[in-house]
């Protein structure tokens, strides 16, 4: 169902330059590495993963970020204490919408906020003996935990608190895994780092101190890089298990320490976020031989793919079974597609996200008979653009880190049908006229991935283009 | 009244920053003059020969106790010593963990505020060993300490402290207003000591103030915690120190804006001096050793 189309190259390629224009010398050369336009037969080439501009207003994240609100902070039934200020642990409360199953305060923590909430003295004499007491409280509070993790805010690293000692301690001492996570905000140029960092605890800290007793069968297999925003890993999953697979352990989204203690025990890892956990199952085919793929499951076309490629990694019965699962949804995919696609044919749409979703969300878009004009991350690397390359067509506008005044003007001088981004850019895109999404959080909406995904997907895309309100905000009292 | 002076001693750690300091000040309050003493070393060692033992309830260490620095009174932290100087200490975290540096700030943040600085003639701040961090130029920052006075000696590290001090004087010059006082020698007895202590000063664009001889009789009264100047009041040392706050005291507004060197400067002045040779000098040395050494087989 892949749509063929090809973007404005000269329009694009002068949007870059008159942005240039507007800035110092200095700044206009860094930035412009990080601009570009896509060509199948080059390289998409954008730099990628370097310190942002000063003044340009990037919306970046941090390590802490990284680590706490997207690896470990999903994980269930463990605390995650944000070590340091109160401030971190505050604003990130419950940010990415990661859902599971458990009860809240017993045996689940997701949704709640834990921090040492530092104090001048904690910073003068150091924080390790509040830590301590903290981990106490926690395990009076909340016997059931599975376990704690320790989420360092930037101080942590300043005064050079010794949170490595604490965890051992505290570890034995409750007999439960005690993870300190040396994720403070000032390492790195963007979250990106905080997933690596969060990654090699996983490694260090769970890998190499805890023994699952998980007895390992043909059909395991791991969910990487699914955090269940607004039920994504869910809708993923029953694909999966559909098709024959024993889901073993979904990364990071409603899981339990558990299921990341016996990944190594899967016969495969499938990644869906690259770039926040790939690290891990590198680490995992070298260790242990769990060898890794990346899939797609947003959007019919790539859906299918993907379970067609799954598949082929194991035998036939299962390869059959993908292709039932395929048979059995399509009725669901022509009856979403025959309800939307008129209503949204030759949409243009602009991204504009994390690390995954520039590239992965394309092709649900032209499931739907859109057309994607450009795309961008926040925190990739080069291997992401060199991915992106394989979903985008020629002539798209491709922008890194891209700053505030750069996409308002690309928005400004495209004006598509739709932008997809995130909460700090919805408003003033809105207030351009123009209908958006939240591609972070699904808008409050989702899941997203699989089959019941896209049926979401299709009709928030619908909700947001077609509302009557577009055509209501021009100015009553100016003439035409 | 005159304005109120304010002054701090930097230097090498060891150098004897605190017992310069403690005697000159021994030395003004004889003159007269209302001194307030900041201790900004979590070691806590900077009044402890005006108070004749070590204070123990320093703002950090009360603050923690009490919650926060906000919950303290000054007459918690204040205390009086030697001719009613009054005394006060930061104090700070045990070595190897927290912060020392922000302490230093809370702390003279908190006497500031709660008017520690009323009422006197001379605030004088004592700060440890280099300026390793924001936390320890807090006393240069902010046009407090208007004059500081950099303790050294002959030997080599203490003139790379001086000098590293000088640049971080240099740095808040412009902003604050803070001038370099001068050069004070504690004498070590090192390689023409003298000389090299007032080159540098020439160097650094400032003057040695004082040359402080070595003289046990400091050693004597340390361990007594007390001043020379308590100690044996007509000693030729409490004279010295004497001479030094006089000096002190008519230094006013004559502070200078630091020229510090770079390191390869100073290194060349170490060789001028012949305190350090260069290595063709040494390779020359070495050669002529092993000949020697030859020779006599």
């Amino acid at each position: 169902m892949s749509l063929d189309y090809t973007n404005d190259k000269e329009l694009h390629e002068k949007l870059i330059s008159d942005v240039l224009a507007e800035f110092p010398e200095k700044a206009a050369k860094k930035r412009k590495k990080h601009l570009g336009v896509s060509s199948t037969t080059g390289e998409c080439d954008v730099k990628s993963n370097v310190k942002s501009v000063p003044g340009v207003m990037t919306v970046r994240g941090c390590a802490y970020a990284g680590s706490k609100g997207v690896v470990w902070g999903p994980i269930k039934d463990m605390v995650h204490i944000s070590h340091g200020p109160v401030g971190c642990g505050q604003y990130s409360w419950s940010q990415r919408r990661n859902y599971y199953i458990g009860k809240t305060g017993v045996d689940s923590f997701v949704t709640m906020q834990f921090t040492s909430d530092f104090q001048e003295r904690d910073i003068v004499f150091g924080g390790d003996k509040k830590l301590e007491k903290l981990i106490d409280e926690v395990e009076v509070l909340f016997p059931l935990n599975k376990g704690i993790s320790i989420q360092s805010e930037c101080p942590i690293g300043l005064i050079g608190d010794d949170i490595e000692a604490v965890a051992r301690k505290k570890g034995k001492e409750h007999n439960k895994p005690v993870v300190p996570v040396r994720c403070e905000g000032f390492r790195g140029v963007s979250q990106s780092l905080g997933h690596h960092i969060a990654n090699d605890a996983v490694r260090d800290w769970v890998f190499e101190k805890t023994d699952s007793k998980w007895e390992a069968g043909p059909y395991d297999v791991n969910i990487i890089g699914d955090y269940n925003i607004g039920g994504d890993a869910w809708a993923s999953r029953i694909l999966l298990e559909e098709m024959g697979l024993n889901v073993i352990s979904q990364w990071s989204g409603d899981a339990t320490l558990s299921e990341i203690e016996r990944g190594p025990k899967g016969k495969l890892n499938l990644i869906h976020c690259y770039r926040s956990m790939n690290y891990i199952c590198r680490h995992m085919e070298e260790k242990y031989g769990v060898p890794w793929m990346e899939y797609n499951f947003f959007g019919p076309s790539q859906i299918e793919a993907s379970l067609r490629a799954i598949a082929k990694q194991f035998d036939e019965t299962i390869q059959a079974n993908a292709e039932k699962v395929i048979a059995k949804y399509r009725p669901l995919v022509d009856a979403v597609t025959e309800k939307f696609r008129p209503r949204l044919e030759g949409k243009t749409v602009m991204l504009y996200v994390g690390g995954l979703r520039p590239r992965h969300v394309v092709t649900a878009y032209e499931d739907l008979g859109m057309e994607i004009v450009g795309t961008g991350y926040e925190f990739a690397h080069n291997d992401d653009y060199q991915r992106t390359q394989h979903y985008v067509k020629d002539g798209t506008l491709v922008y890194d880190d891209v700053s505030g005044y750069e996409l308002e003007k690309f928005i400004e001088r495209v004006r598509p049908d739709l932008v997809g981004s995130g909460i700090k850019e919805k408003y003033p895109v809105q207030k351009m006229g123009i209908p958006f999404r939240q591609m972070h959080s699904w808008d409050y909406s989702g899941p997203y991935h699989g089959y019941d995904g896209f049926a979401i997907f299709a009709r928030d895309m619908d909700l947001a283009i077609n509302n009557p309100i577009w055509s209501m905000h021009k100015t009553p009292w100016k003439a035409a | 009244m005159t304005a109120l002076r304010q002054i701090a001693f930097y230097g090498k750690g060891g150098i004897g920053k605190s017992t310069t300091s403690q005697n000159t000040l021994a030395a003004l309050v004889e003159m007269g003059q209302k001194i307030l003493i900041v201790g900004c070393d979590p070691k806590a060692d900077s009044t402890r020969l005006i108070l004749n033992c070590k204070l123990q309830d320093t703002v950090l260490h009360l603050a923690a106790e009490a919650g926060s620095v906000e919950d303290l009174e000054l007459a918690d932290v204040m205390k009086i010593g030697y001719k009613g100087i009054k005394c006060t200490e930061s104090g700070g975290p045990e070595p190897g963990v927290g912060c020392a540096g922000r302490g230093v700030i809370t702390a003279i943040n908190f006497l500031e505020e709660n008017g520690a600085y009323d009422d006197v003639d001379y605030v004088s701040y004592d700060v440890l060993g280099d300026v390793v961090c924001g936390g320890f130029a807090m006393p240069i920052r902010e046009n407090k300490a208007q004059e500081i006075y950099i303790v050294m000696s002959g030997e080599m590290m203490a003139l790379y402290a001086a000098n590293n001090i000088a640049k971080g004087i240099l740095k808040y010059a412009h902003s604050g207003g803070v001038r370099l006082g001068g050069l004070i020698c504690n004498e070590r007895q090192t390689d023409k000591e003298l000389e090299l202590s007032e080159a540098l000063a020439g160097r650094l664009g400032t003057k040695l103030i004082h040359f402080v001889p070595r003289d046990n009789i400091v050693q004597h009264a340390e361990l007594r915690r007390q001043t020379v100047i308590e100690y044996a009041p007509d000693s030729k040392q409490a004279q010295e120190y004497r001479d030094l706050a006089t000096k002190i005291h008519n230094n006013s507004g004559q502070g200078t804006i630091p020229t510090p060197i770079t390191m390869e400067e100073l290194e060349e002045m170490l060789m001028d001096f012949g305190i350090i040779k260069s290595d063709e000098q040494a390779l020359a040395e070495l050669a002529a050793k092993e000949a020697a050494a030859a020779a006599a087989k």
